[in-house]
């Protein structure tokens, strides 16, 4: 498998030793960009994005700012490879959908990747732990500079960077935050937030993106319009909406904390006994087991240490995951007995919570 | 794109009047018309012609409560208007209006100006603005306007040499030359 060594190392989102945080898991930053001289994908000759794709791997791999990338072609890559990239936000389910002159460029770290015709010729994305707009922006900008450099990008004075799809032109950028947001979900007071910031032309979607569930009450919150405001605006004025909501969910737990103290107690011993003791588990359930182990690290039932292991195990509790690490394809029912076997291996290490100095 | 009844803004919407006298009926009961209503939903244009007491009861008068979108949800059967858009086609790549609503994306960086007229409402909707206030990509900037300026000297070339101007072709001829010289040199750095 081409991809096992680059996933044998150590990636932003499972092994950084950068800041881990409560309520923000992750930030994520990506630029949509366009060669000037050749037809959108979706509208692109197999010869056009042939051309597209050689000349962006190229060009991308010269880049210093990413360092040791690995670049790929989607049509060599396996279903579960894809799979696995997916479940780590490295690429879209589109890329993986439309493997046609596709292809990725993902840094060591897997904090930095690009996507060459996806909908656009280039999506580059930044993955950081936290909530981290400035410093993704930062890095990412620099990254998008040094491609421009070699790469004539299409853009006009008026519209700014042209895209294929119009909702993102001008900046091109969409920045999201990936919450988890347990206090809110358990109140009920989820879906007036959601109500509430889509006002503001911000949108909450699920843990993968458009479409996808609440598991794990995990939301990603990410700007809507790209035209006609500064990229550092549209980032503070996003940045200020997540405070808000971040306020709001610490609000939430300290309610449910004076409120229903022994239900939430409960609710995570139950959790860490079906993680340490189970023998099938689906995706969902783990998602959500784990989500409120999650919580108890937050309010220091567990120890903060076992944050970074917890946060890698949402990411390998997935079914590509589970899959890759028995290193075969798997029947769901099957992979279900895999995974409650990984958890109660990983819960074998991670300590009981322990409620007594959490005040009542 | 469901997000985009949010930014749906009341403000928008319009009474016309028809310019010419031209007798038309109401679209719910068939009497004259004397409501013309204009409302831009989701990037279409959508028509309604009302007569008073139609456009009364469907509280048509107050703007701020009306919603053609509503109405049109409601089963009044308004024509879906495209003014002058269907017959767009980009010059860059073939795409038309067409094709746009049926794959939802443009075909290349081209269709943002051979479309203009059909791009231009949907961007004023789903944007906090129309033009561009962030990044500028200098380095594509610089090397497009040589390549423009190489194209212009080469037609200049052309004519020169057509129209037996030896003196002004030879002048051109160097000034060809500078021109790809210094853009080689800053391509090196």
């Amino acid at each position: 498998m081409s991809i096992r060594s680059l996933l044998k190392g150590r990636g932003e989102l499972t092994h950084s030793s950068s800041t881990k945080c409560p309520i923000v898991m992750s930030t994520r930053i990506r630029l949509a960009r366009n060669l000037a001289q050749f037809p959108f994908p979706g509208w692109a000759k197999k010869t056009q994005k042939e051309e597209v794709l050689g000349r962006c791997l190229e060009v991308a791999a010269r880049i210093p700012k990413i360092k040791d990338p690995t670049g790929l072609r989607i049509d060599e890559l396996s279903e579960l490879e894809r799979q696995i990239l997916f479940e780590r936000h490295l690429i879209s389910r589109e890329l993986s959908n439309e493997p046609e002159g596709a292809g990725v460029i993902i840094s060591k770290d897997q904090a930095c990747s690009i996507m060459i015709n996806e909908e656009d010729h280039l999506r580059i994305q930044v993955i950081k732990n936290g909530l981290n707009f400035k410093r993704s922006w930062n890095f990412i900008t620099q990254i998008d500079s040094l491609l421009e450099e070699s790469l004539d990008y299409a853009y006009s004075k008026e519209l700014g960077y042209l895209t294929a799809c119009p909702t993102n032109v001008g900046t091109g950028l969409r920045a999201s935050a990936m919450l988890h947001l347990p206090g809110l979900v358990i109140s009920g007071q989820m879906e007036k937030v959601v109500r509430a910031v889509n006002q503001l032309g911000i949108a909450v979607r699920g843990i993968f993106g458009e479409g996808s569930d609440a598991s794990g009450s995990f939301f990603q919150i990410s700007n809507q319009q790209t035209l006609g405001e500064s990229e550092t605006d549209i980032l503070k004025r996003l940045n200020s909406v997540m405070t808000t909501i971040i306020e709001r969910e610490e609000d939430a737990r300290e309610k449910i904390l004076e409120e229903d103290v022994d239900k939430v107690f409960d609710e995570i011993g139950r959790a860490y006994g079906v993680l340490k003791n189970g023998h099938l588990l689906s995706s969902s359930e783990a998602m959500n087991r784990l989500s409120l182990i999650r919580l108890a690290i937050d309010i220091g039932a567990i120890e903060e240490q076992n944050r970074m292991l917890v946060d890698r195990l949402f990411i390998e509790c997935q079914p590509g995951h589970v899959q890759f690490t028995a290193n075969k394809e798997i029947e769901p029912n099957q992979r279900d007995v895999l995974r409650a076997l990984y958890m109660r291996d990983a819960f074998a290490k991670l300590p009981e919570p322990s409620f007594e100095h959490i005040t009542r | 794109m469901e997000l985009m009844k949010h930014f749906f803004a009341p403000n928008l919407l319009k009474q016309t009047v028809p310019l010419m006298a031209e007798s038309i009926n109401c679209d719910i009961c068939s009497k004259l018309a004397t409501v013309h209503l204009t409302q831009i939903v989701n990037g279409k244009i959508h028509k309604i012609d009302l007569c008073e007491t139609c456009a009364k009861e469907k509280g048509v008068t107050d703007p701020n409560g009306f919603s053609l979108a509503d109405l049109l949800a409601s089963g009044v059967d308004s024509q879906e208007v495209d003014p002058s858009t269907s017959d767009l086609v980009c010059r860059g790549c073939g795409f038309t209006a067409e094709d746009y609503k049926k794959l939802g994306r443009l075909g290349c960086p081209s269709c943002y100006e051979d479309l203009a007229p059909m791009i231009a409402p949907m961007l004023a909707h789903m944007h906090k603005g129309t033009n561009h206030m962030g990044k500028v990509p200098e380095n594509s900037l610089a090397r497009l306007e040589v390549e423009s300026e190489v194209a212009e000297i080469k037609a200049q070339l052309q004519q020169a040499i057509e129209d037996e101007r030896y003196e002004d072709a030879a002048r051109l001829r160097d000034e060809l030359l500078k021109v790809n010289q210094e853009s080689e040199e800053s391509h090196v750095h």
